[in-house]
């Protein structure tokens, strides 16, 4: 479980990053829902996080399950680490 | 429906294995205001509050369940090396006794969590003036928690949950200002 290479730790730390953007914007816009400058940022940082978490499943495997993210190979999804762990 | 992703909202990291603070953190994990009870209030009391903010119930609620998940992380991280003298020395005897090193809805005291400590009153104002207590004495016990901690890691986990408390106080000041200026709107016409 140690074994993760240290960019692993790097772009997780990113998507929190860009993830916590989008927190902060989602409680801030359903008591102010009519930004619209808060809304342009809203999906720009939708995107910006789509593409962070595309590049880091490609590598360490699905982050979200249904159907939301695509499974590598071995459904890696049961087998990489869970949040706890790592 | 929810759909589970597979990170912490805000990485949380223990220097060291120290049994003691598992045993403080567990207030806020099946304690009267931790997170699983933040959690159930808010998603509970979404289905009979007035369409403006049953979206913020709904972000808050969810936004509860990555706390709860990062509240387990630092109990497991801070226990998960520990031997069974450690913990008993700890405090965590009787916890062992029932649960070994699983985690268990209760409180610091070992008081098991019951929906007693949520109500859900059915007039908006009520609850959300609920909800803002709620906030305001979670973010109460993390200062404490913090007082007591002595390991800078986990500090800054504790640090980040207890901002956010902050936050959905705010928010829940502001939904209250919503449904007033509603309220107000209907008598002066």
């Amino acid at each position: 479980m140690n074994s993760l290479p240290e960019n692993y730790y790097q772009e997780l730390e990113q998507i929190q990053a860009v993830d916590f953007v989008l927190v902060e914007l989602t409680l801030y816009l359903d008591t102010h829902p009519d930004d619209v400058k808060a809304i342009n940022q809203f999906n720009q940082y939708a995107q910006y996080s789509k593409q962070l978490k595309r590049a880091f499943e490609a590598q360490f495997g699905p982050l979200q399950q249904y159907g939301n993210s695509f499974s590598d190979a071995n459904w890696g999804w049961g087998r990489l680490p869970w949040p706890w762990q790592v | 429906m929810w759909i589970y992703e597979k990170k912490l909202q805000y990485p949380v990291k223990v220097s060291t294995c120290n049994p003691t603070l598992a045993k403080y953190l567990i207030e806020q994990y099946g304690g009267a205001d931790g997170e699983l009870a933040a959690a159930l209030r808010y998603l509970n009391q979404r289905y009979t509050i007035p369409d403006k903010v049953v979206g913020l119930l709904t972000d808050i609620g969810t936004e509860e369940f990555a706390h709860l998940e990062m509240i387990a992380t630092m109990i497991y991280k801070l226990t998960k090396d520990a031997t069974p003298q450690q913990l008993r020395d700890a405090g965590l005897g009787d916890h062992y006794a029932n649960h070994d090193g699983a985690l268990f809805y209760h409180n610091a005291a070992g008081v098991p969590f019951t929906a007693t400590y949520i109500q859900a009153k059915g007039d908006p104002i009520a609850d959300l003036y609920e909800d803002i207590a709620a906030e305001e004495k979670a973010r109460a016990t993390y200062q404490w928690l913090i007082d007591m901690s002595d390991d800078p890691d986990l500090n800054d986990g504790l640090r980040f949950l207890r901002e956010r408390e902050i936050i959905h106080s705010q928010r829940f000041r502001e939904a209250v200002e919503i449904l007033k200026e509603e309220r107000d709107k209907k008598k002066i016409f």
